[in-house]
């Protein structure tokens, strides 16, 4: 019987689907969840910066609060405007909250805890992440809004801008790994934390970050929806779940590239410290804990900071990511060339 | 072929817009992000303020100036209030004078938390506003506890004030004050010298001293252009001669130099309320005249006196009549030179009652300010211009 099973789920093509979609459904479902709560969270973190409470009615402390807001994010009615191209304007959303998900199919969780184990896992996610810009861009123009086409136009500029050097941060940490496989890229961090990345690439660390606000459209790089200027940039004319999708894809977008900066650079899964008890936590508990981490990064950023503007953020982006980050390149290659430390694969 | 004619992006800035400070309607032409053309078309909070004073008795005037502008409504009566007085030709006790020097700096101060933490959030900085808010709810407690209000307080009156200050409340103000600057120097600390900031109001919608002059800019505007021009200090109101205070003066007349003179005018108005703390702890008396024809008999006064019964009914049906005369009188309200111009034609009602707003000749300005900056900078100039539309539109 046992054995049947095995045989079912692991030859047949049917048995394989349903593995897959289990699979799907068990990053799924604990990333809305944990996209859910980072709401709350993000609000908890303003409110104490700002001396306040936050959310603390709906629930004990607030915690429904996540709930109640999806639902009447759900009930409500979606309006799409009579000048609208109507297709296009449902599709927008789509595209941005799937490839927000989709994107999820190679991070490790833990040792092997991986949908698809792909060799080229880097580029995958560097591929889907640009694709992100189209859900933006198509949502500006099929508005049909002054303020939705600016806030698209800012927002592909921005996003096409940051993607270069976050571009070559990866290709620094590739080189020092000898594989596109994030898997491999852990791995290749084993031992005490200051083995990790963060360190010996502490500038290319702190470019990724900054990049990775950039790329996420927040504060201090959230021009596309800077409420001074441009309303709510390019989801001004959006409302209920199609407003919520765009929602839920840049919380989903955040977990992502925190997730993606515990993977390259904080040592994904493993423990700070390589010896019992620390390593008998489970790996995906350090990995959460490591995306709290950066993800609290974020939401402090917006407590504090005020915003770019838009020629500043490109000259930043342009002026100076661009040829730091292009410098360590060439700079890491050099090193791992004539220091002897080249990966052997 | 002829030659192609690039048209501009013609874009409707509020009246429902997050960043309009009110009901400000912009109309916006642009090239890209760069603004060619702002027309600001104003009128829709326009209430025929001045009409409306000239068939009110002049007490009953007093709380529309709570209602110009409504971010500094004590400032704007202290002017009105003024007005009457001198066409009275009457002078209000010391105490009184102490008690409106006061209120008018609580008034500054609640002006300038809102406009720098307002005009921080147009930079897109989320944390200030809240920090300022909290100051401003502890503030405006004290405008409850002398007048009942929060905002519209109608506290001064032509003649003194309404009342006298509750037991405790000096004390309590002292307090307020111990830990009021530290706040201000942690906001100081969010924004002086934040990069992003100084980047965002540095050069940004700069006003050299002649055009200052030739937009008719007053208050802080002025000021930060490089002109040290302050009413309290060339032609000082009420107890303001007896004040110690500097007055902050800016170089080069950005938004940065705006944003500046505006916290260290926070600063000067703590140290006047402290002096006048200390003085009303000594200063007795009354608070308004003792004139039963102008200011209202005590309470318990109306319980046995005939006359008093007499004068308070008078004065609560009729009012009180004003010789003929006419006058402009100005203060230094937070925004600038608020002005009044009262026409008395003899009768208990104001013939003419002309209001003159700082923020109108301000507002004009932008244009000016803006053109050939950025979107995002327009945002920056209407929040260092301190607009509120109550006072402009009237």
């Amino acid at each position: 019987m046992t054995a049947d099973l095995i045989h079912f789920f692991t030859t047949n093509w049917l048995g394989q689907g349903i593995v897959i979609f289990a699979q799907c459904l068990a990053v799924t479902v604990p990333l809305l969840i944990a996209v859910a709560y980072m709401t709350y969270v993000d609000r908890k973190v303003w409110a104490a910066i700002q001396l306040r409470r936050g959310p603390n009615v709906v629930g004990p402390f607030g915690l429904l609060q996540p709930m109640a807001d999806g639902l009447k994010l759900v009930l409500k009615e979606t309006i799409i405007p009579s000048s609208a191209n109507s297709v296009l304007f449902v599709i927008a959303p789509m595209i941005t909250f799937m490839t927000a998900l989709v994107a999820w199919a190679v991070v490790p969780f833990d040792d092997g805890w991986v949908i698809a184990d792909i060799n080229v896992g880097i580029l995958y996610l560097f591929a889907i992440s640009s694709l992100g810009v189209y859900g933006i861009i198509i949502a500006g123009w099929a508005s049909n809004s002054k303020y939705a086409f600016l806030g698209a136009l800012r927002s592909a500029a921005q996003m096409v801008s940051y993607e270069v050097s976050i571009g070559f941060v990866l290709i620094t940490v590739l080189l020092c790994v000898g594989s596109l496989n994030l898997s491999d890229v852990v791995e290749s961090q084993r031992g005490w934390f200051w083995r990790w990345y963060f360190l010996p690439l502490l500038p290319m660390f702190v470019i990724f970050f900054v990049s990775a606000l950039a790329e996420t459209n927040r504060t201090p790089f959230d021009l596309p929806m800077s409420e001074a200027e441009l309303v709510a940039g390019f989801h001004t004319e959006y409302s209920a779940m199609t407003f919520g999708l765009f929602f839920l894809g840049e919380y989903a977008n955040m977990i992502l590239l925190s997730a993606l900066g515990a993977v390259l650079f904080l040592g994904g899964w493993l423990s700070p410290i390589p010896y019992a008890p620390f390593t008998l936590i489970p790996g995906v508990v350090w990995f959460a804990l490591k995306i709290a981490f950066l993800l609290f990064v974020f939401s402090w950023t917006k407590g504090t900071l005020p915003r770019y503007r838009y020629d500043q953020l490109m000259r930043l982006g342009w002026k100076v990511f661009l040829p730091v980050s292009l410098g360590w390149v060439v700079l890491t290659a050099a090193v791992l060339q004539f220091g002897g430390w080249l990966p052997k694969s | 072929m002829s030659d192609v004619e690039i048209k501009t992006l013609t874009m409707n800035f509020g009246p429902q817009h997050p960043a309009a400070h009110g009901v400000l309607r912009l109309v916006v032409e642009m090239d890209g992000e760069i603004v060619e053309r702002c027309d600001p078309h104003i009128g829709l909070l326009h209430r025929g303020t001045e009409k409306l004073i000239e068939y009110k008795s002049y007490l009953q005037a007093v709380p529309y100036f709570d209602r110009l502008d409504y971010v500094s409504p004590m400032c704007q009566e202290h002017a009105y209030a003024l007005a009457v007085e001198k066409l009275l030709g009457i002078t209000v006790p010391e105490r009184g004078q102490y008690i409106r020097v006061l209120f008018a700096e609580i008034t500054r101060i609640l002006n300038h938390l809102l406009n720098v933490t307002t005009f921080a959030m147009d930079t897109g900085a989320l944390t200030p506003p809240l920090w300022g808010f909290e100051q401003r709810e502890l503030l405006m407690e004290y405008y409850e506890q002398v007048s009942g209000s929060r905002m519209h307080a109608a506290y001064f009156r032509p003649g003194g004030v309404h009342q006298d200050l509750p037991d405790g409340m000096l004390d309590s103000m002292d307090g307020w004050i111990k830990q009021f600057r530290p706040v201000l120097k942690d906001i100081e600390d969010l924004l002086n010298d934040n990069r992003i900031f100084r980047q965002r109001t540095v050069d940004i919608g700069v006003v050299s001293r002649e055009q200052a002059l030739d937009w008719a800019f007053s208050g802080p505007l002025i000021r930060a252009s490089g002109i040290p021009w302050d009413l309290r200090k060339s032609q000082p109101y009420d107890v303001y001669d007896r004040m110690d205070f500097d007055i902050p003066v800016g170089k080069t007349g950005d938004c940065f130099a705006r944003y500046l003179v505006r916290v260290e005018e926070m600063y000067q108005s703590v140290r006047i309320m402290e002096q006048c703390i200390e003085a009303l702890r000594k200063v007795g008396g009354p608070v308004r005249v003792d004139d039963r024809k102008i200011s209202p008999p005590r309470r318990g006064e109306m319980k046995d006196s005939m006359e008093a019964l007499i004068h308070h009914f008078k004065l609560y049906t009729e009012g009180y009549k004003v010789p003929a005369g006419e006058t402009y009188t100005a203060v230094e309200a937070p925004k600038g030179e608020f002005g009044v111009y009262l026409v008395s034609d003899g009768t208990n009602k104001p013939y003419r009652c002309k209001i003159r707003a700082p923020g109108f000749p301000h507002l004009q300005a932008l244009e000016m300010m803006t053109k050939g900056h950025q979107l995002a900078d327009m945002s920056a100039n209407i929040g260092s211009l301190d607009i509120v539309f109550g006072e402009i539109d009237r």
